[in-house]
């Protein structure tokens, strides 16, 4: 919101948890998922806003074509080695609050398909706030899923979710710019330069602390 | 035997044959299994053979159904093959090419001036089994990352690739 950021910078020991609440209880309230269907997940994760399972109910079933309205990624399905740096481009044009769900076996940890295409779970690049098993997982886990979230989101403070400074995000390459090679990839015999490919977010340093 | 080819079966033997006696240094070997014609070709005749065959009026192969690229392993010499899968949509006939290519000297001249379809199948086999196709013109990655190092679908390379992929 911006707000809660200046609130917090100017007046760290005011901000009580009641707000804390206050916010947490809106920002549960309306989750809105992001569109990235990836493979069979997918469907299930489609079938949950039907009129039979009803994600409506707990406020979660806008699903937005674009990252820059959507608060929570639902990563549905198998995630390849090509698609990881779109998966995260769409990641980072997310606006903080932002959350993640790794839908299913594929998602979470590769599932059955432990070869060199496939990511071997998708918290290698985005960090995770909700793993769903299952192969795939049925509506109600996903509504599972996220209801867990919804509990997971009022435990936080808006203190945690303060935006990236802007001179830090101006260093990292724009989210998701490839090394892309020019003309022959047959000539080309070494390896792009090495730059940092993002800035980790405020919630990945949280965790890594 | 009957010179008209019936639709669903191979290039017929008189074909074959008329193949063979105009051109014996382009159809240097034949094999015939399965219902299927397949002709080894020379590299350095590829390109003339497929201008040939799509404008010979017997013959009139004017799909590439596709290009097929294949490791015979890593102790075989010549190590690699790639197959080229015409289709006649005129007369019904499918015939097969194949080149073979050693380790040390794996290019082969592209036909995407006879079959501009040519171009992305090139472009795979070039991907997944390092075949460079001389004179494509746009020899890059079709379906792994522009990064990726190695090529996936050679037999000495490992399952899980090389090394973790990171995102740098």
């Amino acid at each position: 919101m911006g707000l809660e950021n200046v609130i917090a910078e100017a007046l760290p020991e005011v901000l009580t948890t009641r707000l804390d609440s206050l916010i947490n209880w809106a920002r549960k309230s309306s989750l809105w998922p992001a569109t990235f269907g990836l493979a069979c997940c997918a469907i299930e994760m489609m079938n949950a806003t039907t009129s039979r399972n009803d994600l409506a109910r707990f406020g979660a079933e806008v699903f937005r074509a674009s990252p820059r309205q959507a608060d929570v990624m639902i990563v549905s399905g198998r995630v390849s080695r090509k698609m990881a740096p779109v998966l995260r481009r769409i990641y980072d044009q997310m606006p903080e609050p932002k959350w993640v769900i790794s839908m299913g076996a594929c998602a979470t940890s590769g599932g059955v398909f432990d070869n060199y295409a496939i990511v071997q779970g998708v918290d290698k690049i985005v960090p995770v706030d909700v793993y769903i098993p299952g192969c795939p997982p049925r509506p109600e886990m996903l509504i599972h899923a996220v209801m867990m979230l919804q509990d997971k989101v009022m435990k936080e403070s808006v203190r945690d979710r303060r935006d990236i400074p802007e001179e830090e995000a101006r260093e990292a390459v724009v989210p998701g710019t490839l090394p892309i090679t020019d003309g022959s990839t047959a000539r080309q015999n070494t390896l792009p330069e090495s730059r940092p490919y993002t800035i980790a977010s405020r919630h990945e340093r949280r965790r890594s602390n | 035997m009957s010179s008209e080819p019936e639709n669903t079966e191979p290039a017929p033997s008189p074909l074959v044959a008329a193949l063979q006696r105009e051109h014996p240094e382009w159809f240097s070997e034949v094999i015939v299994a399965f219902g299927e014609t397949t002709f080894i070709v020379p590299r350095e005749h590829i390109v003339a053979a497929s201008t040939f065959l799509k404008a010979w009026p017997e013959g009139r192969f004017d799909l590439l159904a596709d290009i097929c690229g294949c490791d015979r392993g890593v102790e075989e010499e010549p190590r690699f093959e790639v197959n080229y899968h015409l289709f006649s949509t005129t007369k019904y006939h499918r015939i097969r090419l194949k080149v073979v290519l050693n380790e040390e000297d794996a290019h082969v001249a592209s036909v995407t001036g006879v079959w501009r379809t040519a171009n992305w199948h090139e472009r795979e086999t070039f991907d997944l089994f390092g075949v460079v196709f001389d004179g494509h013109p746009d020899l890059r990655r079709i379906l792994l990352p522009d990064d990726w190092q190695g090529h996936a679908l050679r037999k000495d390379f490992p399952l899980r690739g090389y090394e973790p992929y990171s995102l740098k």
